[in-house]
């Protein structure tokens, strides 16, 4: 049996890529990634100060409290790109008429560059 | 002829005819029983898929096309409608017919306590005789017909919940779009007709000779049809139809812009493609240079319109129009590739048609697993949600997996096709891979920022009591899923068998 | 052979027709008239398929008892007649979409309803 009729493959134009021996490979690395957290020590205390969390000396809330809500996640990328997202935001109106003045711009500059040029 | 041959013959009009009379009975059966009601109109959707499948195994492996004649084929005056059944109209009609069947099943829980439920099955049942016919036919005027079919049905179910005020906005918006649209596509077919006295497929085909008027007619058609599939700057309805609408029909409406897509294609690849070669090299180089701006444009304001929302189903709406950038993207490219001339063009249709299909499973799964996490909680707002994955492990679990399939992860589906697309508009130009790549890469953190906030994280006490979604919707889930992770192990004879004989129809008048 | 100008009169209403209905979808503010554009629009893509339809110095294409002569094209009647059935079918959603809007919203301004939310 030849490697082809075991683990097919697909071929791009410049190279090939084969899942099954990708996930091969990823289910060895797996088990040698478990193997080696199994080397691991089992000797800690629960609940001392062994097993809290270190926030830089800053106190720990609730866990509630704690969790990052969707809009606060990604904040340092809003905050720079704030002026990209000034100008989508006027153009994202929810009007519906201004929906068909996108289509009416977009068919004049597709008929100038199709039919003229 | 055994009763084998007759029905194969006839396939092509049964396919579109089962769910038309289907959608006309479940009033009368709805009458009788509710879960009655609910088992017609699956084995309906079964019934026709069974003959889409039989159909594109003899399409597929016979390598042949299909046509119907309806009317008369031997009177002295020729007034007909042809069905011409080819590879890729066959492979939109399968996945059509796999996001409707999953919509039906998985609406069997999810919108059981919902009045006028026989209203909504005769409308996903018109819904799909609708996409249906627009795939399967070959005559232009007939597309404009179930094109308007399709757009109406649609409009209903999008306004479905009439007790929420923002919904019938959003049905409102896209009827407007629609309407306009589909009125720009018979303005267009009315100057084919004029120029040619012919409205079927292959007659225009064989007579369009390219000058003035011919122009106008294609820009209006490749813009109407473009602005139904939701590419930038004509995508704002997208977010508010899909993100208002109940899950189950959102699902069967990325199956809709893909059949306007379809109808994009069929456009520039069948009626357009028999003009003379110098006229063609030209017409593909600018049609392809306008094409990757704007699928360049949808990406990257699909992505970053993506990241600011909090709302779940408007969030992967917004993924969904990047999604439909990459498809333009590869076939932008494989038109100006064969207009310069290189061989790459082939791969990168192959990349773009293959897309289609995984693109449909993807957003589909996500839009599952936010209707199931809005029948369980109430909630569609994800700044109040967390620490879901305590009580619902399958949907988590599919979530994940819709996750990876999306971002274009391996070895989902997602991964075949966006590593064919990225290495062969390599070929092209190395700053659209750049920008592919940067725009898969952003998919991924917007849905790592849903998975974090909706189900990592501490137990909220308003939902300590959440339970697992029903049986029905978790196997409609299971059934899309166990389709991405069939595609993604074995994409080679998903691309050989399926995939290669639709590439052939786009690219057998132009490479020949 | 040139056509007199006045056989173009159909094709420069048609043009209007449709310009009107854009600019009523486009900027006017009320609902009603955006639905009133669409129809509009409808109104003048039907007049230009019957137009279409005209030979020099023909009549109606009836069967029977036609005094002779050569007809007009009869198909792009049919396709009118269809048209004209889409469009009463979506004039008839609009409008009730409208009236539920105003039951919800209790205005018919279209920037209100939808520029509301984000």
């Amino acid at each position: 049996m030849s490697w082809d009729a075991i683990f097919p493959q697909i071929s791009t134009g410049s190279g090939f890529w084969s899942p099954l021996v990708w996930s091969g490979a990823i289910l060895i690395i797996l088990l040698i990634a478990i193997g080696i957290r199994r080397l691991g020590r089992k000797d800690y205390k629960e609940k001392t100060g062994q097993t809290q969390v270190f926030l830089s000396g800053n106190p720990e809330y609730e866990k509630e409290q704690m969790h990052v809500k969707a809009s606060n996640m990604y904040w340092g990328f809003m905050e720079s790109m704030k002026w990209l997202y000034k100008y989508l935001n006027k153009m994202h109106t929810g009007v519906a008429s201004d929906y068909i003045l996108w289509f009416i711009v977009v068919l004049a500059v597709l008929f100038i560059l199709i039919g003229v040029m | 002829m055994n009763i084998y041959e007759i029905l194969l013959t006839n396939s092509p009009a049964l396919i579109v005819a089962i769910p038309l009379l289907g959608a006309f009975l479940t009033p009368l059966i709805s009458r009788i029983n509710g879960k009655l009601r609910n088992l017609f109109a699956i084995s309906v959707l079964g019934l026709t898929g069974f003959f889409i499948f039989w159909l594109a195994a003899n399409i597929f492996i016979g390598k042949e096309t299909f046509s119907y004649v309806f009317g008369g084929v031997e009177t002295s005056t020729v007034i007909r409608i042809i069905f011409e059944v080819d590879a890729l109209s066959i492979f939109m009609a399968i996945i059509a017919i796999i996001l409707a069947f999953v919509g039906t099943v998985y609406s069997w829980a999810f919108m059981k306590d919902n009045t006028g439920l026989d209203k909504y099955y005769t409308l996903i049942l018109l819904m799909t005789t609708g996409m249906l016919g627009m795939v399967l036919t070959g005559d232009m005027f007939n597309f404009f017909v179930f094109l308007e079919i399709t757009s109406i049905s649609s409009c209903a179910l999008i306004a479905f919940r009439t007790n929420q005020g923002f919904a019938i906005d959003a049905g409102f918006k896209y009827i407007v779009i629609s309407a306009i649209g589909a009125l720009f596509v018979l303005f267009a077919i009315a100057l084919l007709y004029s120029q040619y006295n012919a409205l079927n497929m292959a007659v225009l085909a064989n007579a369009i000779k390219y000058d003035f008027v011919d122009k106008i007619a294609l820009v209006l058609l490749v813009g109407a049809l473009a602005m139904k599939a939701g590419i930038v700057p004509m995508h704002m309805w997208l977010p508010d139809a899909y993100g208002r609408a109940p899950a189950p029909i959102s699902l069967i409406l990325v199956g809709v812009t893909q059949a306007s897509l379809y109808g994009v294609l069929r456009v520039v690849f069948t009626v357009y493609g028999g003009i003379s070669e110098i006229l063609k090299v030209n017409a593909y180089l600018s049609l392809g240079t306008i094409v990757v701006i704007l699928a360049i444009a949808t990406m990257l304001v699909g992505v970053i319109m993506a990241l600011k929302q909090f709302d779940f189903k408007r969030m992967i709406a917004y993924a969904a129009v990047a999604e439909i950038g990459f498809m333009i993207l590869a076939i932008g490219t494989g038109l100006y590739l064969v207009g310069v001339g290189s061989l790459g063009a082939d791969m990168a249709f192959k990349g773009g048609v293959f897309h289609i299909i995984n693109d449909a499973l993807d957003i589909g799964l996500l839009f599952l697993v936010a209707g199931s996490v809005y029948y369980a909680t109430k909630e569609t707002s994800l700044d109040k949600m967390g620490g879901l994955a305590r009580n619902m492990k399958y949907t988590t679990i599919f979530f994940i997996i819709g996750l990876l399939a999306v971002a274009g992860m391996p070895p989902m589906n997602g991964f075949a096709s966006k590593l064919i697309i990225y290495e062969s508009i390599y070929q092209a130009s190395p700053l659209l891979s750049i920008v592919a790549i940067l725009s898969s890469i952003m998919l991924l953190a917007v849905f790592v920022k849903v998975f974090h906030s909706a189900f990592l994280g501490p137990a909220i006490p308003k939902f300590k009591n959440v339970k697992e979604a029903p049986k029905s919707m978790l196997l409609a889930m299971l059934l899309i899923a166990c389709l991405i992770i069939f595609f993604g192990l074995f994409p080679d004879f998903i691309i050989n068998n399926i995939v290669e004989p639709a590439t052939n129809v786009l690219t057998g008048g132009v490479l020949s | 052979m040139t056509l007199p100008f006045a056989l173009n009169i159909p094709y420069i209403a048609v043009a209007l027709l449709i310009l009107l209905g854009l600019y009523a979808v486009i900027f006017k503010r009320n609902l009603i008239k955006i639905v009133i554009g669409i129809t509009l629009i409808e109104s003048g893509v039907n007049m230009f398929l019957i137009t279409l339809g005209y030979r020099k110095g023909s009549i109606a294409p009836i069967y029977t008892s036609s005094p002779g002569g050569i007809m007009a094209l009869p198909v792009p009647q049919a396709l009118t007649l269809t048209s004209i059935v889409i469009g009463v079918a979506v004039l008839a959603l609009m409008l009730s979409l409208v009236i539920h809007l105003y039951r919800h919203y209790n205005t018919l301004d279209v920037r209100k309803i939808g520029g509301g939310k984000e």
